[in-house]
């Protein structure tokens, strides 16, 4: 298929869905039906976009200083859950004590820890990191452990016939093969760890400003509430996309079956 | 070496090689998922010769691969040893390769990297493989499909792939369960007589475990029957056609009728037995 074709192909039912929403928006919007002040038209929310995109509570440095908090916190919780579900899959005993508490953690929305952390480390940036660490760390290591342990028995009996064992059949096979599903578990982490960055963001947690901080900010300007929801969602979508691409190349190249 | 029951041979057994693998009253059992213990081999003997060929072949259930597990060193007796040059099998070792049913090719590495990854665990250093790899991979007639990767392969292909991996470690003993289970007719036909060129030439040893009559007998200098779980030797035949062979042969098709029947009741009984005490299997 040519390329131009293939791009078309991925773009237009997109492009239809955001022409769609913003027809029926307009549609709505027009009928007069719902107060404008609950209710503003898509120009508004997009005049409010452009005003506020710059300068020290605009959207730019605010998602500047959301996207910088995600990074530091969902890296600790990469290496850290990492380390814990390699752990999982070594030892029964840690799977059987620290597994358990790693679904636990899971049962319990981030935001929940909110409460806590401002006790433990008052509203400042070390309370958000550690909402987002302890939003990211279980989904990391359940998603490193069950990648691990769904690692085809018959490449690891494949590779141990032709002699490798210990540390060279887990550098050589195990790892390599767990790569798809660890991926995955990553495009999941990155999800989990962002709710729990803007949920402390709103609660007005942390010192420099961020996407969360903004939308609390603008409680009185619903089209600029709009615009930042719009930004946060746009975020979300192009760091799937980043995650995805690099998703169809593992699977790709492996001849896995890749999503549509 | 346990004398033959049963032989068909037209000529007299082969002068006396020295034993590569042997095999001296072996039991194993294993334990269900709901906690019943299950004999799966019981005493089971039997010797393979330096560059001897040997099918094993049974009722499926009847522990054939696990005989073959035993001898790659995956798993250990319970009972009895398993030898290979006199010396017990305790774990598994590039001396002995396996081919299974799956042709188990890492996906992340292109056909020839699979090879060189083989040659890497026998010494070679990143330098020193390429070209023999290309060597291995010409032997199975996969030379202009080095750089695919495995999952653009044809099933057949494949499996060629996995011969060339595991000759690449140019292992003393080959051992392969059901390699070709998977493909169909005809392309298990273009393997068969592929692997029976391939050893011709190599010469290695090969225990090779199926449940068809007619490529055991085809490939095999000997073919060694088992009988339904527990499994133990029932029967021997001694396949002395010279290679390479057709399947069109005449003693090649009297062989395979003969096992056919003796399978058939071993099956049949087996089947009556369990049906005599139902929940057992």
């Amino acid at each position: 298929m040519p390329r131009a074709k293939r791009v078309f192909d991925q773009v237009w039912p997109r492009a239809a869905l955001v022409g769609a929403i913003l027809l029926v928006w307009w549609a709505v919007y027009e009928t007069g039906l719902i107060d404008p002040d609950k209710l503003p038209s898509p120009a508004d929310v997009w005049n409010a976009f452009t005003s506020n995109l710059t300068g020290e509570d605009g959207l730019l440095p605010a998602a500047r200083g959301s996207l910088i908090r995600l990074a530091f916190g969902l890296s600790v919780a990469v290496v850290v859950g990492t380390l814990i579900g390699f752990a999982m899959v070594a030892s029964v005993a840690v799977q059987r004590s620290i597994g358990t508490l790693m679904t636990a953690l899971q049962a319990l929305p981030s935001i929940a820890w909110l409460p806590l952390a401002i006790v433990w480390f008052d509203f400042s940036e070390r309370a958000v990191m550690f909402v987002v660490f302890i939003g990211g760390v279980p989904a990391v290591a359940i998603a490193t452990a069950i990648s691990i342990r769904q690692v085809p028995p018959t490449l690891t009996r494949a590779a141990r016939t032709m002699g490798a064992k210990g540390w060279t059949l887990q550098r050589t096979v195990v790892l390599p093969a767990c790569v798809p599903g660890y991926w995955t578990g990553l495009q999941q982490a990155w999800a989990v760890a962002w709710r729990a960055l803007l949920a402390a963001e709103i609660i007005r947690v942390g010192a420099a400003r961020g996407l969360g901080h903004l939308l609390e900010a603008s409680a009185q300007d619903i089209s600029l509430i709009i615009a930042v929801m719009g930004v946060i969602v746009v975020i979300g979508l192009a760091i799937d996309y980043g995650f995805s691409v690099v998703d169809r190349r593992i699977r790709g190249k492996r001849g896995s079956p890749v999503p549509a | 070496m346990t004398p033959s029951r049963a032989t068909l041979s037209i000529v007299p057994e082969p002068a006396d090689r020295p034993v590569k693998l042997s095999v001296r009253g072996v039991r194993k059992s294993f334990t269900t998922g709901s906690g019943t213990r299950i004999a799966a081999l019981e005493d089971v003997s039997f010797d393979v010769a330096v560059g001897e060929f040997v099918c094993l072949i049974g009722p499926s259930g009847c522990g054939k691969s696990t005989i073959l597990n035993l001898l790659a060193g995956l798993e250990l007796p319970d009972e009895g040893q398993v030898l290979i040059d006199g010396r017990p099998i305790v774990e598994p070792g590039p001396d002995r390769a396996l081919l299974f049913q799956d042709p188990a090719l890492f996906p992340w590495l292109s056909v020839r990297q699979n090879v060189e990854y083989a040659l890497r665990l026998t010494g070679l250093g990143p330098g020193e493989t390429h070209d023999t790899a290309d060597g291995w991979l010409a032997k199975v007639h996969l030379s202009a499909f080095a750089d695919l990767q495995p999952h653009e392969l044809s099933g057949g292909m494949r499996h060629r792939a996995a011969l060339a991996r595991a000759l690449a470690c140019q292992p003393d003993v080959l051992l392969a369960d059901e390699p070709f289970g998977a493909l169909d007719a005809q392309m298990r036909e273009i393997l068969q007589k592929e692997l029976q060129l391939v050893w011709t030439e190599l010469g290695n040893t090969f225990v090779f475990v199926t449940h068809n009559v007619r490529e055991a007998v085809f490939l095999a200098d000997r073919v060694i029957v088992l009988s339904a779980r527990p499994g133990t030797p029932l029967e021997e035949y001694r396949i002395s056609t010279p290679r390479p062979r057709s399947f069109e042969d005449v003693l090649v098709a009297k062989v395979v009728l003969d096992i056919h029947e003796h399978l058939a009741k071993e099956v049949e009984r087996a089947a009556r037995e369990e049906g005599l005490r139902p929940g057992l299997a």
